[in-house]
């Protein structure tokens, strides 16, 4: 799923201090896995704000609210009705969401209240990695299920270099080896043979090399 | 080894000399004379001189320009070249442009990641990696051919390089078969890692020799004198992918401070005269950081002074 | 054993210090409290493992809430006592109460009109 992490209070203040009506809507997709956006998260940034705005002396209305979804139409036009009560939106839905909301609302002033960080897992609660970069063209089927692109900090198909040691990235000790872990399952697999062969250039058209991308199902679509 | 270039590193391999190169890094400024006066002080002990590629990620004067300079003074250089700046188009450029000014002798190298250098905050590129690069000039040579498909006439005539760390993780195994990977993709020579851990050293070595890739790849050894007790005790601890053992920081700490850089240099010394006899090695890459002065010392005490001449 | 504490303080009983979340305390701001401690079972003594350990995460980010909203971390705490431990109970209210007094009333119930700066405290 898409991580994200909370914005600074500074920089959300910073952005909405002009205000007086503001709308805090969260998002029940993603981001309320990683407990960065959902109501719960929603329901505590209203609250801080209006202790911030109260304490200043200035009189606010902040409202919070969740869409199941901000990433389709069908979900934001739930705030249809009642989006013109506020001069600005804080979106805690991932960049998508955020800008979703902002192209449906395209007169509302709509702030990020997320850093929208990678496509990652739960390791534990708190702890979310990356496994997947979106490139496109998924090559899992030949690195034994582990992304290089993903994984590798340099994004080898021909890993690992140099720099690796005690199954540690060179960048940091905390970042594991994306080569190591490909190398110990082909070991596990029986499938070492691969590391042999090299790797040809990757064609990242399909990847953000290859501009905005869209995806077109004919099969779906009416 | 099988392409055949107008390279003097290759043809001093090919001759059967224990082949001698060294590297020469540019300055954080436009000061060539710089890059003049460091290949001037090791060109009569080298055969060829590596020009790093903005090493650890510091922004220095670029390896290409560096090289023609080199080319100028009538010397060999080998251009060192990173994966991690550029994307295909300008490596192959680059490439091209050098081939233009007779350099022959490129190293492919993925590069170390911009988090060490100066520009920690940069975007990085990582189009091709290091095995991918070599595969790219030996398609510009022998087929004349860019990754594009476009085909060319006059063609780059690079003994193709790169580096091999018998010393990284997991093990020596995947090292070597990893070497094995890059002489599938066209690499001719290796240059090392720096050698301290001479079992290690040896084990690959002797891998290497058994499968038979000495026979496909000259594998010069890396040598990098210490100057004092501190730099050991840095590259152990903090430099991925360099294997100190702990007597050599013992021995190197076991002297005076003053005469710490002199015994750094006996143990350069007396590594390269147990390497000579370790079969599959055909030279050695000596990377005196900051210390090119020593080259030919080293190159002298170590019995590789004169270097043969090769007929024209 | 009759402990006499100030009577400023309302308690409100929760199963587990576990319970009590960011939102509960934001609120009790909200309404116009000065000050709001927590106080959970001794760490390592928690019957449901946990719930005292998530309570004092969830005070460290009121904390930083409260500084980063113009309240001050000051005004929320954690205490871990057991239930043996009343007469510290009583002395951990009166040094809140005290602690309290000396901050002032929350800028909250300034703001609202419900309270006043004392004289001679300065605006913040």
């Amino acid at each position: 799923m898409i991580k994200a992490k909370p914005k600074p209070m500074e920089e959300i203040i910073d952005n909405v201090k002009g205000f007086s009506k503001l709308l805090i809507a969260g998002c029940d997709g993603c981001v309320t896995v990683c407990e960065a956006g959902g109501l719960k998260e929603a329901k505590v940034l209203a609250a801080a704000l209006r202790l911030y705005f109260t304490q200043g002396g200035k009189q606010a209305q902040v409202d919070e609210t969740s869409l199941t979804r901000q990433c389709e139409k069908e979900y934001l036009a739930q705030l249809s009705d009642r989006i013109d009560n506020y001069d600005a939106v804080v979106s805690l839905a991932c960049g998508c969401g955020i800008q979703y909301l902002a192209e449906m609302y395209d007169k509302k002033v709509v702030f990020p209240g997320v850093d929208t960080c990678f496509l990652g897992v739960n390791e534990e609660r708190g702890l979310y990695s990356e496994r997947c970069q979106a490139c496109g063209r998924c090559i899992l089927a030949e690195t034994g299920g582990i992304c290089p692109i993903a994984r590798c900090s340099k994004r080898m198909l021909n890993g690992p270099c140099g720099g690796s040691e005690g199954g540690k990235c060179e960048v940091n000790k905390d970042i594991p080896c994306g080569w190591e872990l490909i190398y110990e399952r082909l070991k596990t697999l029986g499938q070492l043979e691969r590391f042999e062969t090299p790797t040809v250039p990757k064609d990242w058209t399909t990847s953000r090399d290859g501009g905005p991308r869209k995806i077109v199902r004919e099969d779906l679509r009416i | 080894m099988s392409a055949e270039t107008p390279s003097k590193l290759q043809r001093m391999i090919k001759a059967g000399h224990l082949a001698v190169t060294s590297e020469v890094g540019p300055p954080r400024s436009a000061d060539g004379a710089v890059i003049e006066r460091k290949a001037e002080l090791i060109k009569d002990y080298v055969d060829a001189i590596n020009v790093t590629d903005n090493q650890t990620s510091v922004c220095r004067l670029c390896s290409l320009a560096a090289c023609i300079r080199i080319k100028q003074m009538g010397l060999e250089p080998v251009l060192q070249m990173v994966t991690r700046d550029r994307n295909r188009i300008a490596l192959q450029s680059d490439i091209l442009g050098a081939a233009s000014f007779g350099i022959n002798n490129i190293l492919c190298l993925t590069g170390d990641h911009q988090h060490f250098g100066d520009h920690a905050t940069c975007a990085n590129v990582f189009d091709l990696d290091s095995t991918q690069l070599a595969m790219t000039v030996r398609m510009m040579r022998d087929e004349g051919k860019l990754l594009g498909g476009f085909e060319f006439e006059v063609r780059p005539q690079m003994f193709i390089g790169a580096a091999a760390n018998p010393f990284a993780g997991p093990n020596v195994d995947i090292r070597v078969a990893r070497l094995a990977k890059k002489v599938a993709a066209g690499v001719q020579f290796v240059q090392t890692q720096c050698i301290y851990n001479m079992d290690t050293f040896k084990t690959f070595m002797k891998m290497v020799v058994d499968r038979g890739l000495h026979e496909k790849v000259a594998v010069l050894a890396g040598i990098t004198p210490m100057k004092n007790v501190g730099m050991a005790k840095y590259m152990k601890n903090r430099v991925p992918g360099i294997d100190v053992p702990d007597e050599i920081v013992k021995r190197m700490g076991g002297v005076p401070k003053e005469k710490q850089a002199e015994e750094g240099i006996n143990l350069a010394i007396e590594q390269m005269e147990e390497l000579k006899g370790v079969e599959g090695v055909r030279g050695f890459h000596i990377m005196a950081i900051e210390w090119e002065e020593k080259v030919p010392e080293i190159v002298k005490r170590v019995g590789l002074y004169p270097r043969p001449q090769l007929a024209a | 054993m009759r402990l006499q504490y100030p009577p400023n303080v309302r308690i409100i009983e929760v199963p587990c210090s576990g319970k009590v979340d960011i939102l509960h305390l934001l609120l009790a701001f909200e309404q116009g409290a000065d000050g709001v401690i927590v106080v959970g079972c001794m760490e390592g003594d928690c019957h449901y493992l946990a719930g005292n350990l998530f309570a004092k995460k969830r005070v460290q980010r009121v904390k930083e809430i409260l500084d980063q909203v113009g309240l001050g971390g000051e005004r929320v705490g954690m205490y871990n006592l057991s239930s043996g431990m009343g007469p510290r109970f009583a002395e951990i209210i009166r040094e809140m109460t005290q602690k309290i007094m000396e901050l002032g009333p929350s800028p909250i119930r300034i703001a609202k009109g419900t309270a006043v700066r004392a004289a001679g405290e300065v605006a913040a």
